[in-house]
């Protein structure tokens, strides 16, 4: 049998673990519900003021979206460290950061397409209009990558530990904060009239260091989990 | 024999490390407190009272070495991270761990100072600008780092899993360097910086550098003190005979 | 020397309240630490001398 290439393998375990989600959907409606549920909260706190809202949305609908990807972060590589793929993952010939994109990517169709293609009607309950539900939907297209690549990291490390839930959670939003700052300033500086494109090209900026970097990272820290 | 003989060879070099460790320990520290004590001298009696703060700037003379080892010591402990996955060397390892909790005192220090600063100068004892910002993560990062090591049971694991963290988290350092820069706010500019420091007076900057001197010095004496504790533990600890005889390259030298 | 008196000394210009806890709670954490990592030593090196 001659050896799949590296996009071949890259699309088979994208294929398998989108596969996987389809047979645990209730898993993906989970999270949607969460980020619904969690950003309709916020103006039964914070009172109904139109105005207030608009302020605080692009932050809101932005922490919302972290806290999504962190909840999901934990079926990232659990399952497949439990029935021993994941060990069997890293004898493959190809390298495992090519691997490791290919989890980071269907993770982020699971996890955090949802989240962005729910954003404008989430921004419309937060009386975002026009341009700004634009921008608020274009920087989650551009952040939650990033969020889903960085938690990778995170997910790895905490691999089969006690408490990984909340472990994760004090390990990777520290390293989420930028591309938060980013993501809620485009949207407050769409608000505010002054011009998104510096925020979103320092998003799109973010994305590509973490693409370049984290799935690299994921792999060492998988190898050492694994060990 | 020979068997005992290698054994020997592997913990040669902790073993090497503890009494050189301790030989060193006195020196920094005598040189920690003198330095000190100058820069306390000359801040306290010699630097003039600030035309502008008061004497309420004073507070520089702990926040500003505080801020600076605090990251100077992510640094450096990402370093001996790096060193340690890149060699497979277990003292740089030691060395990373016992530099984390300084550090996490420091930022913690540089907090706490920064902010009884700001009450009279700003108004507030917490203002969400930049660099106050950044330091308060890097706080969260020293206590992940602290976290992840002592949730993972198995040494090399938890050395090597927090080597990792380390090294992801030091793109952070320079993000709070440049941040002042990133975002405008109302924290003042690197006050230490070469073309500002007509600024401060030339005695207000030698107190500040002499006690940034001396808190290094300290960092040095405190983590080479803590780095003894983690050989005598690590030498009782029941994962130690296995790490042991897994093969060490680099460390038989 | 810029100081008339121990008071004014102390009063640090009417800053006081803001410059000595700084220099108090970095002294305090400081020796703690020391405090703290000499304590592990003693507990560390004991318990080896025992086995």
């Amino acid at each position: 049998m001659s050896q799949p290439s590296m996009s071949e393998a890259l699309r088979g375990v994208i294929r398998r673990d989108l596969l996987l989600a389809m047979r645990h959907r209730s898993d993906v409606a989970m999270s949607v519900f969460f980020v619904v549920i969690v950003a309709s909260l916020f103006p039964l706190g914070v009172g109904p003021e139109s105005a207030v809202l608009r302020v605080i949305a692009s932050g809101v609908l932005w922490v919302t979206a972290l806290l999504a990807c962190l909840l999901s972060l934990g079926r990232l590589f659990t399952a497949d460290y439990l029935d021993g793929v994941l060990e069997q993952t890293l004898l493959i010939p190809q390298p495992l950061a090519v691997l490791v994109v290919g989890k980071v990517f269907s993770h982020w169709v699971i996890s955090g397409l949802p989240v962005v293609l729910l954003s404008p009607l989430l921004g419309l309950q937060f009386g975002l209009s026009g341009d700004s539900l634009w921008v608020l939907t274009l920087s989650l297209l551009l952040g939650t990558p990033t969020l889903s690549m960085i938690g990778a990291i995170g997910a790895a490390l905490t691999l089969g530990l006690r408490g990984s839930g909340l472990l994760v959670a004090l390990l990777v939003l520290p390293l989420f904060i930028p591309v938060l700052i980013f993501g809620a300033g485009a949207v407050t500086n769409s608000l505010a009239g002054i011009g998104s494109e510096a925020n979103l090209s320092l998003l799109g900026a973010c994305f590509l260091f973490s693409f370049a970097f984290a799935p690299w990272a994921t792999a060492v820290a998988l190898r050492i989990a694994l060990e | 024999m020979s068997g005992t003989g290698i054994n020997w060879f592997k913990y040669s070099s902790p073993q090497a490390l503890y009494p050189l460790a301790g030989r060193m320990i006195p020196w920094f520290a005598a040189l920690a407190l003198g330095l000190i004590g100058v820069g306390l001298y000359v801040g306290f009696f010699v630097a003039p009272t600030d035309v502008t703060q008061g004497d309420a700037y004073r507070i520089i003379f702990v926040h500003v070495p505080a801020a600076w080892m605090s990251m100077f010591l992510y640094v450096i402990m990402a370093i001996w991270a790096g060193l340690g996955l890149g060699l497979n060397a277990r003292p740089s390892f030691m060395m990373a761990q016992a530099i984390a909790p300084t550090g996490a005192m420091f930022t913690f220090l540089a907090l706490f100072t920064g902010s009884m600063w700001g009450k009279p100068t700003w108004g507030a004892w917490w203002v969400w600008d930049a660099r106050l910002t950044s330091e308060l993560i890097l706080l969260f990062q020293y206590i992940g780092i602290i976290l992840l090591r002592s949730s993972i049971d198995d040494l090399r694991r938890a050395d090597r899993a927090s080597a990792v963290l380390a090294l992801v988290g030091v793109i952070n350092v320079p993000i709070i360097y440049f941040s002042v820069r990133w975002w405008n706010t109302l924290h003042q500019g690197a006050s230490v910086s070469i073309t500002a420091a007509p600024t401060m007076a030339g005695t207000m900057v030698t107190a500040m550098l002499v006690m940034m001197f001396g808190f290094w010095m300290y960092s040095i004496a405190v983590t080479l003190a803590r780095m003894r504790c983690v050989i005598v533990e690590r030498e009782r600890h029941p994962s130690w005979g296995k790490q042991a005889s897994m093969p060490d390259a680099v460390e038989a030298r | 020397m810029q100081w008339g008196s121990l008071a004014e000394f102390f009063a640090m210009g009417g800053y006081g309240l803001y410059v000595w806890p700084s220099f108090g709670v970095t002294a305090l954490c400081m020796g703690g630490e020391v405090f703290a990592v000499w304590r592990r030593h003693a507990a560390a090196a004991g318990s080896r001398d025992e086995s």
